[in-house]
């Protein structure tokens, strides 16, 4: 009892500094030049800064809209005081955010269905439209450029008892209580599945989406939680200086919010707190030396391009990583060792023992009356003129392996990718358990059963071995989108057995935890397979799986296969013949993107068609 | 309803704001669609140009001059920012771009604000702007056709160079697909420089031609950038066509929409663009795909 308390208390050491921060701050800061209304205004941006840092330094959506909901969270709240609607100030709080993060789910759902720039850019002007919303039609309410003066201050308790929240010590105790909380909650969400989701997403959106996850909808949510944040965070803006003003649906509010966060490092939850600390400290003591008072913004911009072009961890993430470093320093090193002596192609411990069995917690393959498990129908895709698949229809029976081979060029990564949906065919569809899968998207296949290991490797580079898998095995035990923002990643048990299993199958339990990137290029081609194993997959395919690898390897990684399909159908491609005609049941032929040839592994061997596809050319009459 | 005089001036207005927009997209249009970077910076060195246009009225006590000069400015300050800072973010997330190149923003407009101080300054209009012209049925300040016509005299020739220069025969390539380009063994270094240059005297410009008829401030820049970005969403990224266009449909609908309810005028513009990001997300000009 005793030993689990000691190790929870430890995976809580950032939320019990915190609190340290919170309650010594007020007694030893004032001393540097913070007045305590400056401490709360620091902590009005951390808390923004908290939810925004779930939408950048986590999931990697970079907005420059956050005033958008900074303002409207401020301005419901201060309207429903002022206007008598409401006069209790927590429900107007509540209301406010709750605005917020309405409008937040309108401005995500168009704003997450782009990428990169174009996320930024709508996200900016979406922000400017709420500016002008305030600032012209709706004036009648807000006030226009003179904000909404009068908001009243929160009051605890009923009646004669009743504590009014005075400004001063009493408002930095109320805000620093609320930032706590937020605090709390935002680490839990980070520890969250969503979390790790997210997380992923920054490393490899597409290998999510591939995974199964409903990559949109994630990032919405992660949208709407900062502009929850964002709105909590604008109503107390209201109470604490008894006045809303205008520009906090300004651009500037949201460009201070970004520099904040990257100054006191993104992805690191307090980071914005901290940087919001040095922009006000800077811009408050600045300011009272003569002749450096309009020059505080300049060292703070030369100060922010110094860290987005050298230090882009920010004074938070260069603490945390120079504080994870000196712990884990050895691991990684040793890790680095162990894959150095694999590269060189010394035998760490025995390649791949294959005497466990290896019990996959995978579904039967048998959910249909029908023995077809995956069935291509007329397939064909086009690029202008080229048809780099034409009319390609087989069938694959349940429980095999069945091979897709051809020269080079002959439409097999085409032909792989339409299989689940991950390029739509001109015409021609696929049937899984003869339900059609074709026109669903890549998400939803991988949900109906269609895994893919990719040629080249789709990992998350920066996460560890488990990790990886953690996040395909969460795809199909939580379907495409579920939001259990207080559950920790790890506390499902069926998903621990199945990355164990999984894990113990590939024979890398000893590499749990070490980052996906610093593996040797064998383990890295098997957590590939091992991700797509690791969704449950009721039909897996392996786009060549056998590339690259040393022939002891290949040995081993076709064992590995034969064991998967003990509990799988699975579709290969491959150009190491020998392996194929070693493993496959039936194979397919593709020539120049139609079908060529289709049988079990004698047929094909003994096709004279196949014969003279691979021996240079269909038409060559010479004797081969 | 207003009255039609009224209508036909607003008509103009956006015409008037609509080059300038188109002017100021362009130059972020060439940079986004050959540089890949989207530069944050944009809205303050459309504040530099306008500054550049005051310093230099006061020296030369010539608008041309001023501007000539002024270029020749912004095209120092554009091989500048490329070498010393913008180069080496090429190759980095669009995140690290667009967080540089807004640091580089706030640095430009607070050495202004430095400098000039935080008061609106005037410029006045050239001499040979004055006063207003008769157009039959409405009176209209004379700057602001002159305005119109230089900044479509201004587009033609960065028409031209775009396409009818073998330069520009780069640059179109490099939007369409900037590897490719790489592996013919084109030397994008300079181009990526030049073209980089080119954004950053087009929007300086803009900013000069732009000053006599606002207040000059430090922050002047920013609302422009903001509706920069919405002309581009509107037009397709990376397209100089779609800049144009998408510049004057921006100018008309702010203009035309203030001639019936001036507060619904700058809302309109971001309605449009919710509107269009729904019905046709690649913009009017753009291919699905690039970015």
């Amino acid at each position: 009892m005793s030993i689990a308390r000691s190790g929870g208390l430890r995976s809580h050491t950032p939320e019990l500094a915190i609190l340290v921060m919170l309650i010594a701050a007020p007694v030893v800061l004032p001393h540097l030049g913070f007045s305590i209304d400056l401490l709360t205004r620091v902590l009005n941006w951390g808390l923004i800064g908290l939810g925004f840092d779930i939408l950048f330094g986590l999931a990697g959506l970079l907005s420059f809209g956050q005033a958008a909901f900074y303002g409207v969270g401020g301005f419901v709240t201060a309207y429903l005081l002022v206007s008598g609607t409401l006069t209790s100030v927590w429900l107007a709080l509540a209301a406010g955010t709750i605005s917020a993060g309405a409008f937040g789910l309108v401005v995500g759902w168009l704003a997450v269905r782009r990428i990169g720039i174009y996320f930024t850019m709508i996200t900016l002007a979406f922000g400017q439209m709420a500016y002008f919303i305030e600032n012209s039609p709706l004036s009648h309410y807000t006030g226009g450029e003179n904000g909404i003066p009068g908001v009243p201050v929160p009051v605890l308790g009923f009646g004669e008892h009743a504590i009014r929240i005075g400004a001063g010590l009493p408002m930095y105790v109320l805000f620093a209580v609320i930032f706590f909380g937020a605090y709390v909650l935002a680490r839990r969400i980070v520890r969250s599945p969503v979390g790790a989701i997210l997380l992923a997403i920054k490393e490899n959106t597409a290998r999510v989406a591939m995974l199964g996850h409903n990559v949109p909808a994630y990032k919405l949510t992660a949208f709407v939680i900062a502009a929850l944040y964002a709105g909590l965070a604008g109503g107390l803006l209201g109470s604490f200086q008894s006045y809303m003003p205008p520009d906090a649906f300004s651009l500037e509010t949201s460009g201070q919010l970004v520099v904040q966060t990257i100054v006191g490092g993104a992805n690191t939850l307090v980071g914005p707190l901290v940087g919001a600390a040095v922009w006000l400290w800077l811009r408050d003591n600045l300011q009272l030396i003569p002749g450096l008072s309009t020059l505080w913004k300049l060292v703070l911009g030369i100060a922010f391009i110094v860290l987005v072009v050298g230090l882009r961890r920010g004074i938070c993430g260069e603490i945390i990583h120079w504080w994870t470093e000196r712990r884990t320093l050895s691991a990684r090193q040793a890790a680095e060792a162990v894959t150095e002596t694999i590269e060189a192609g010394g035998a760490v411990k025995p390649a791949l023992s294959r005497e466990r069995d290896a019990t996959l917690p995978l579904p039967s393959p048998a959910t249909g009356d029908s023995d077809i498990a995956l069935e291509a129908c007329a397939l064909a895709r086009h690029y202008g003129g080229l048809k780099a698949v034409d009319g390609v229809s087989f069938k694959v029976r349940c429980g095999s392996i069945h091979a897709v081979i051809g020269p080079n060029g002959a439409g097999k990564s085409t032909l792989f990718k339409m299989l689940l949906d991950e390029v739509s065919p001109t015409s021609g569809h696929v049937l899984l358990f003869g339900s059609q899968v074709t026109g669903h998207g890549v998400s939803r296949t991988a949900q109906f059963g269609i895994a893919k290991s990719n040629q080249l490797n789709q990992l998350f580079p920066n996460l560890s071995v488990r990790k990886n898998l953690r996040i395909a095995a969460l795809a199909r035990r939580r379907g495409p989108l579920r939001i259990d923002l207080l559950r920790t990643a790890d506390s499902l048990p069926e998903v621990e057995a199945q990355i164990d299993a999984i894990m113990a199958l590939l024979d890398l339990a000893v590499r749990a935890d070490t980052p996906a990137h610093i593996l040797a290029y064998g383990e890295k081609r098997r957590l590939e397979i091992g991700m797509a194993l690791a969704t449950s997959p009721k039909v897996l395919l392996l786009d060549e799986p056998l590339a690259g690898m040393s022939p002891s390897e290949r040995a081993a990684t076709c064992a590995l296969i034969r064991d998967i399909a003990q509990t799988c159908t699975i579709v290969i491609v491959e150009h190491d013949l020998d392996a194929i005609f070693g493993l496959a049941e039936r194979i397919t032929v593709l020539y120049e993107g139609r079908l060529l040839a289709d049988g079990t592994a004698d047929e094909i061997r003994g096709n004279q068609q196949v014969q003279d596809a691979y021996l240079g050319g269909l038409h060559a009459h010479e004797p081969a | 309803m207003p009255s039609w005089p009224a209508l036909a001036s607003q008509a103009f207005n956006g015409l008037a704001l609509g080059s300038l927009l188109a002017l100021v997209s362009s130059g972020l249009t060439i940079i986004l669609g050959t540089l890949g970077v989207l530069n944050f910076a944009h809205g303050a060195l459309f504040a530099v140009g306008a500054y550049a246009a005051f310093v230099m009225l006061q020296y030369t006590q010539s608008f041309l001059l001023a501007i000539a000069v002024g270029c020749g400015f912004m095209l120092v300050l554009g091989f500048l920012l490329e070498r010393l800072i913008i180069r080496f973010f090429y190759g980095r997330p669009h995140e690290d771009q667009i967080l540089v190149t807004y640091g580089i923003g706030i640095v430009l407009v607070e050495c202004v604000r430095a400098v000039f101080g935080g008061n609106a300054q005037r410029v006045p209009t050239p001499s040979w702007g004055q006063g207003a012209t008769q157009l039959g049925f409405l009176i209209y300040p004379t700057y602001r056709l002159q305005l119109i016509a230089i900044i479509a005299t201004l587009l033609v020739g960065l028409y031209l160079v775009l396409y009818r220069t073998s330069m520009g025969l780069v640059v179109r390539a490099g939007i369409e697909n900037p590897g490719m380009v790489g592996i013919l063994g084109i030397n994008l270094r300079r181009t990526f420089l030049l073209v980089f240059a080119i954004g950053v005297v087009a929007v300086g410009l803009a900013g000069m031609l732009y000053a006599p008829v606002v207040a000059v401030t430090p922050d002047m820049g920013a609302n422009f950038m903001a509706q920069s970005f919405v002309v581009i969403v509107l037009g397709g990224l990376g397209s100089f066509p779609g800049a144009v266009v998408g510049g004057l449909i921006a100018g008309e609908i702010v203009s035309l929409t203030s001639a019936f309810n001036s507060s619904y005028s700058e809302v309109m513009l971001y309605a449009l663009m919710a509107l269009l990001l729904v019905l046709r997300p690649q913009g009017l000009f753009g291919s699905e795909g690039r970015v």
